[in-house]
């Protein structure tokens, strides 16, 4: 077997711990185009996509990654011998405010929320999956959150843009524009498309 | 005896709101606002029966709850179609919220990392040199005040000669040391303060790190309890914090 740009870049997707990006890669085969690395990745994911092995090629965080696929999970958590990770409703709610409405303010998700989340931003820092992106000028210079890579790994996410589109409420009577009649802000309900799997 | 219990369930007004509205099998655009601000103050006196402490945000909702019910109650004096409808105060946010739950769920039923798929391990071979790189951050704020105290008696004894008055803000020290980090990579506690020449600027140092690390951009190891802590930048080209 002849070393092709796919079996290359096969076996560094398969000793690497995180994903590669094609740009990464382009760096260490630097005699090929940057294109060809990406048509070549786009064509090994399809390989394992028809291949039906137990793992395939995900795109997540900007990158590629091998991954189990879902029906295998009982028996490698028999086998890692922990539980899976959880996260409570509470958080997982402060985390798609934070994740769709970044770069935002404690008070704003606050307001969303109804609730104090002092603590549970504190876990979602220690968990690593939001991060401080700095300070906003407003009074008491108040901390502006986002969301990590790790984010993106732990979801399944490609990138923040490719999160699925979030319908927009503020059709429904905002003060400067009261206008949306009774229908259509029926209409605003549960009309987003579907999670990208 | 007394027991303090803390019901889990309403997490805030919001939840309870939305309690309430899925109970009565209303229409959250045409919410019967007596009813539902009845039954929601029951609930608070519930909860104070109880001995549960009713948490602020929880009035301001039965507040404000209060506060619709009676303009709904009113004539409308000005006789104006147009006007809002006073019930949209607790729609748009009860929508919002609404939003986002579902929102959470999406995310919650995507293919988890270390739920539903994994990835490779490291070997246990590179597991250990990392662990052996970055021992554990056993650093409290005492550890570093003493560390701070050590360098400023060590660096500033005596008598202290100020040629220039230079008045440095932390959040520019906080750049400064960024920039320096990014330049050098990890330092000693005792290297940060190298090019400090008064105590103010000490100071301002000091303050400028409790800051970074309090933002999680450096992080402080001490391989020893005699050894100098090490400063570690834990941000990424752009910056930010650097996760994963």
């Amino acid at each position: 077997m002849g070393k092709s740009l796919e079996s290359l870049i096969e076996a560094l997707l398969f000793a690497s711990d995180r994903p590669l990006v094609a740009r990464e890669i382009n760096a260490w085969l630097s005699g090929e185009t940057l294109s060809d690395i990406k048509q070549a990745l786009i064509d090994l994911k399809t390989q394992y996509d028809t291949m039906e092995r137990s793992f395939v090629i995900k795109e997540v965080a900007q990158g590629y990654q091998f991954r189990t696929r879902s029906e295998y999970a009982p028996y490698i958590l028999q086998m890692l011998k922990t539980s899976p990770t959880r996260l409570s409703s509470a958080s997982l709610e402060t985390l798609a405010i934070i994740a769709y409405k970044q770069p935002i303010i404690r008070q704003e998700i606050e307001r969303l929320r109804g609730v104090d989340v002092g603590g549970i931003l504190k876990t979602l820092l220690e968990k690593g999956l939001i991060r401080i992106m700095g300070r906003k000028s407003l009074p008491g210079r108040p901390l502006i959150y986002g969301t990590t890579r790790k984010f993106l790994e732990v979801f399944d996410i490609k990138d923040i843009e490719s999160l699925p589109k979030m319908k927009e409420i503020k059709e429904l009577g905002s003060d400067e524009e009261q206008t949306a009649s009774k229908s259509e802000e029926h209409q605003l309900e549960g009309s987003g498309p579907p999670p990208e799997t | 005896m007394d027991y303090e219990v803390k019901l889990e369930i309403f997490e805030g007004p919001l939840d309870l709101l939305l309690h309430l509205i899925h109970k009565n099998e209303v229409d959250i655009f045409d919410i019967p606002i007596a009813t539902i601000a009845d039954q929601y103050l029951e609930y608070l006196d519930i909860m104070k029966a109880l001995n549960i402490e009713v948490a602020g945000d929880f009035l301001i909702m039965a507040s404000t709850l209060i506060h619709i019910k009676s303009k709904m109650l009113l004539p409308d004096l000005k006789g104006q179609d147009e006007e809002e409808d006073p019930r949209i105060e607790i729609t748009r946010p009860l929508l919002e919220y609404m939003r986002f739950k579902e929102l959470a769920g999406e995310l919650a039923e995507r293919e988890l990392l270390d739920r539903d798929v994994f990835v490779r391990r490291l070997s246990s071979y590179f597991q250990a040199q990392m662990e052996d790189a970055e021992p554990r951050l056993d650093v409290n704020l005492f550890q570093l005040m003493d560390a701070f105290k050590r360098v400023m008696d060590q660096r500033l004894p005596g008598v202290q000669l100020t040629l220039r008055h230079e008045k440095w803000s932390v959040r520019e020290k906080t750049e400064v040391i960024i920039a320096r980090l990014k330049e050098t990579g990890p330092i000693f506690f005792h290297e940060l303060f190298s090019e400090d020449r008064s105590v103010s600027e000490f100071v301002v140092t000091f303050l400028a790190l409790l800051e970074l690390v309090h933002l999680g951009l450096i992080a402080l190891f001490q391989p020893t309890q005699e050894s100098d802590i090490r400063l570690v930048p834990s941000f990424d080209e752009n910056g930010g914090n650097r996760n994963g």
